[in-house]
């Protein structure tokens, strides 16, 4: 047998250890991000979640106006903690268009009502059928949608204070 | 004074296993005969110590000693018995001392027992072991100290997660603990065969006993995890191709190539460099699955309580002992005589072919489950699961049952092929039936299910004509184990396939009064009901199971658990156990209707799947036993013998 | 050492199951197609597509509500006719190969197709030698 037969299985080990160590040393972030920025939204027709606001598709988006889509529900935590970035948000101009996921009309108003209702238009989402055609694993999430309908930029989880000046540039630049 | 009382132990035992190396090196280097004589009684005291210590443990878990931070953090004062014991090493820190403990008792065995092994190769075996023992116990001292002292007691335990109150935790995790740690003393024979050029039949012989055992306890361990997370998980499922499950059996399919492998070199004297290189590599797995599960690196349904820190203290144990070993391997190897050769139409053919797709078999299951680490690293997630795994694995694994089948038939040194195909007849009819049965009755099914079941039924035929004309009752025990053990593969694989192939699944929503069909049952919900336990309530369903056919009756008890601290809700599954299979009941939510979800399963012959495993096992342990005291004739024999000379000496 | 705790994980969704309670699962969530082909080729492409919400599980065995309404996606589409392997193509353009536990063959994915066949020449290659030898050499083995 020759020599370098011999060190093949450490050589094969070596490779192992850069693999992992590798993985170690900069941790896999876990989050699935969407691959739907940059293309259109799809196409959806969403009912109304509460009696005060209109329900939303997809020609909502289709305004000339870049707008937020914001993934959420009253089930949701986080989507508390949220609630005042999102109006922050409103105050500042920005348009926000909210997706309520596997809720119930009366639950979603109580949220509203408890948590303040910064969007324009809500369309309930049952079957979670929008969240699936956009791309979105959680909720909540937020998009930014251009004029044209197409998405430019995903928030995955909350909306902190110091994300709404970001955000507010993204929506400046899809403009 | 319990917990200190255990550290001070964990200290001298691990002062004890640096002496132990220390004497060793020294004693191999020449430079001090009379160190040598002090490293078996070093050795035996290290692995005493470390058990006290860990009966320390145990004790400070019965007793909840709540101003211990381990127990605080993972025992109650109010819970059963079983789990407050079986909680000592349901956690990171306790499942460690638990590995050091069984590592410094097998150090004590060898020490104790080994007798064949020429004086330097045993005393580097010792030494191999001591190093490799100082890095787990630098692990626990210095990373996970088990014995930690809280600065107040706690008022009470935070309590050990409802899920793992189950009768699985007692037997599992020690069963594959005590397989990952026989590989190391395997791994520890092979370094010191290495260092001191001794690679040989009588090396085989005295490493074989610890790979058989490991290998028993990783076949039970993995059967045992398996059946728990299909009774569990509430959804019928017995593999998943997660990567901590992943991380069990490559162990398992190492340790299998290497009892073969070993038993080649023990016999003939052949497969050197292989059989060295197989017990490097199985004990690599047992660490690298060891890593894989502790450090987090991987997601998994089985997530430990992961920490990158100590994921980076064993990767780097990992670098030392599996590096330093394929080094010296690598430098050494060129120095091992091949030893005899053979043809391909015989035993050791068969078994060199089996090693070979094993180690595929290992190469695919490794590469598949560290793949998505390497893609995300290009920037690119990806999942690799059955798809892969299924087919890729069946590329190698069916040929290795077809090898499997046909090598106990072949003699050693060379056979003919003609006899060969005579005896592979008989087999190869049964198949042959099996397939135009399935045909015939098994309705559409996939081609890999139904490659499982002919192969099952051959292997199974061809795995008990070793026996013929034989007389059974001197028959000796290691060929009982070797049929017995091949028979357990037959019947596991028999199971997996039946499951994949004739598993029955009716999801309904479901009211009292309401009747189901399932398989051979006819299932009617009769009642839903609260129950409580000790902490827990539920609502249980009352489901009367009645044979459609023969009108026989049996009632099942799915429940929905929740537990009320932390809250938690289970899913309890109802089986009714039959000898051609499992009903599996689990009671869903509640519809807005009113109506219950139930999902019922009808899974013929699915305990197939852990019988097989338990024969695999039943199998190593006759084999292990047969071993054994054939050494000990052997051993009293060559006694007798030098015995007798002696007498006819004193004689003449 | 692996059940050793299906747990921390298992909690977490578990826990948001309660949470999501007040919404009954998707209607196809826990209901199977009139047509047992159908249901068979649902089941068959559930079993290889991830559940976004769990940590490694198919969207066959979860509890997770997500996953229920993944399961519903892929019935309503099977039933509707729709080609399985168009409806992991579907899911994979919005959620990347991260979605599918059937890696396709691509730039990053060949070399795990590739691992098998490069596994099989590496042990006839290391294994050449000694049979050739060897079936010289019988007869006159040592």
């Amino acid at each position: 047998m020759t020599n370098w037969k011999l060190w093949l299985p450490f050589g094969l080990f070596a490779l192992f250890f850069i693999v992992v160590a590798g993985g170690l040393i900069s941790p896999s972030d876990r989050t699935i991000t969407s691959k739907m920025i940059g293309k259109p939204l799809p196409e959806f027709n969403l009912p109304q979640a509460v009696q005060d606001r209109p329900a939303l598709s997809t020609t909502d988006f289709t305004t000339g106006k870049p707008k937020l889509l914001n993934i959420f529900a009253s089930w949701c935590v986080p989507c508390i903690a949220e609630a005042p970035h999102l109006q922050a948000l409103t105050n500042a101009g920005a348009e926000i268009n909210g997706v309520a996921i596997r809720d119930k009309p009366a639950d979603v108003a109580a949220f509203l009502a408890r948590n303040g209702n910064p969007y324009a238009k809500i369309g309930a989402d049952n079957l979670s059928s929008v969240q699936l055609e956009i791309g979105s694993s959680g909720v909540p999430e937020t998009f930014v949608v251009d004029g044209q309908g197409r998405i430019t930029y995903q928030h995955i989880g909350d909306i902190r204070a110091s994300d709404v000046p970001m955000l507010l540039e993204k929506l400046e630049e899809a403009r | 004074m319990i917990a200190e009382a255990g550290l001070a132990c964990l200290w001298l035992a691990a002062a004890l296993s640096l002496l132990q190396l220390l004497a060793g090196g020294f004693s191999l280097a020449g430079k001090g005969e009379q160190l040598a004589s002090i490293i078996r009684p070093v050795a035996i005291v290290q692995g005493i110590l470390v058990a006290i210590a860990f009966v320390m443990l145990i004790w400070l878990f019965l007793r909840t000693d709540l101003s211990v931070k381990l127990v605080a953090m993972n025992s109650h004062s109010a819970k059963p018995f079983l789990y407050k014991f079986a909680g000592t090493w349901g956690n990171h820190e306790g499942s460690m001392l638990l590995w050091v403990t069984i590592m410094g008792l097998s150090g004590s065995c060898i020490a104790l027992l080994e007798k064949r092994l020429r004086s330097d190769t045993m005393i580097a075996t010792l030494a191999a072991q001591a190093f490799v023992s100082i890095g787990f116990y630098a692990f626990l001292l210095f990373s996970s100290n088990p014995f930690e002292r809280l600065p107040s007691p706690a008022p009470e335990g935070q309590g050990l997660n409802p899920l793992l109150q189950d009768p699985g935790l007692a037997f599992h995790p020690p069963t594959l603990y005590i397989g990952y740690v026989g590989l190391s003393v395997a791994f520890s024979f092979a370094v010191g065969a290495l260092i001191t050029r001794n690679v040989g039949p009588v090396f085989a012989r005295a490493m074989r006993p610890w790979v058989l055992g490991a290998w028993i306890f990783l076949t039970l361990g993995i059967t045992a995890g398996s059946y728990w997370a299909y009774y569990e998980l509430g959804w019928g499922g017995w593999w998943f191709w997660d990567p901590v499950e992943n991380a069990s059996l490559m162990p398992w399919l190492a340790a299998t190539a290497l009892l073969h492998s070993v038993s080649v070199l023990a016999t003939r004297g052949a497969l050197r460099t292989w059989t060295i290189m197989l017990a490097v590599v199985a004990f690599s797995m047992s660490m690298v699955g060891t890593f894989l599960v502790r450090s987090g690196i991987l997601t998994s349904v089985h997530a430990f309580a992961v920490d990158p820190e100590r994921g980076s203290f064993i990767l780097a144990l990992l670098a030392i002992y599996i590096g330093g070993a394929l080094a010296l391997f690598a430098i050494r190897a060129v120095t091992i005589r091949e030893g005899t050769r053979f043809s391909f139409f015989s035993r050791e053919g068969a078994l060199v072919l089996n090693n070979v797709l094993l180690t595929a078999i290992l190469g695919i299951v490794l590469i598949g489950t560290l793949y998505p680490l390497l893609t995300e690293a290009m920037g690119t997630k990806v999942s690799v699961g059955p798809p892969y795994f299924n087919p890729v694995g069946a590329a190698f694994a069916l040929p290795m049952l077809v090898v499997m089948a046909a090598g106990p038939l072949l003699r050693w040194r060379g056979d003919s092929g003609r006899k060969l195909l005579n005896m592979m007849a008989l087999p190869a009819l049964v198949a042959a039936v099996t397939l135009l049965l399935v045909v015939l009755f098994g309705g559409q099914i996939g081609i890999l299910p139904l490659l499982g079941l002919i192969l099952a039924t051959g292997l199974a035929i061809a795995s008990i004509i070793p026996l013929w004309r034989r007389n059974l009752l001197r028959t000796p025990l290691n060929i009982w184990g070797m049929v017995i053990a091949h028979m357990g593969i037959a019947v596991a694989l028999f199971g997996m396939a039946s499951e994949s192939a004739f598993n029955q699944e009716v999801l309904v929503a479901s009211q009292p009064g309401e009747s189901h069909e399932v398989g051979p049952y006819t299932l009617t919900f009769n009642t839903i009901e609260p129950v409580a336990g000790p902490n827990w309530t539920a609502l249980e369903a009352n489901i009367t199971a009645k044979v459609t056919a023969s009108g026989k009756l049996d009632t099942l008890n799915p429940q929905s658990r929740n537990f009320s601290s932390p809250p938690t809700q289970t899913s309890e599954a109802a089986l009714l156990t039959r000898w051609n299979g499992q009903l599996y009941v689990v009671l869903g939510e509640e519809n807005v209707d009113g109506r219950w979800q139930l999902r019922l399963w009808w899974k013929p012959f699915v305990t197939f799947i852990w019988y097989g495993g338990l024969l695999i096992g039943l199998g190593g342990l006759l084999a292990l036993i047969g071993r054994t005291v054939r050494d000990i004739k052997r051993r009293r024999h060559d006694m007798q013998d030098a015995q007798n000379a002696q007498a006819e000496e004193a004689a003449a | 050492m692996r059940l050793l705790v299906i747990i921390t994980m298992f909690l977490g969704m578990v826990g948001m199951a309660v949470a999501q309670q007040s919404m009954p699962p998707a209607p196809y969530a826990y209901q199977q197609l009139d047509d047992p082909a159908q249901e068979a080729e649902a089941k068959a492409l559930m079993e290889t597509l991830r559940c976004l919400k769990c940590q490694s599980q198919s969207i066959a065995d979860s509890d997770a509500p997500m996953a229920g309404d993944m399961r519903h996606q892929v019935r309503t589409r099977i039933a509707a006719g729709e080609d399985p392997e168009a409806i992991r193509a579907w899911l994979v353009e919005r959620y990347g190969d991260w979605v599918s536990y059937a890696p396709t063959v691509s730039a990053v994915t060949w070399p795990l197709w590739a691992a098998p066949v490069i596994l099989l020449l590496l042990a006839l290659f290391l294994m050449r030698g000694r049979f050739r030898r060897a079936h010289t050499d019988d007869g006159k083995d040592s």
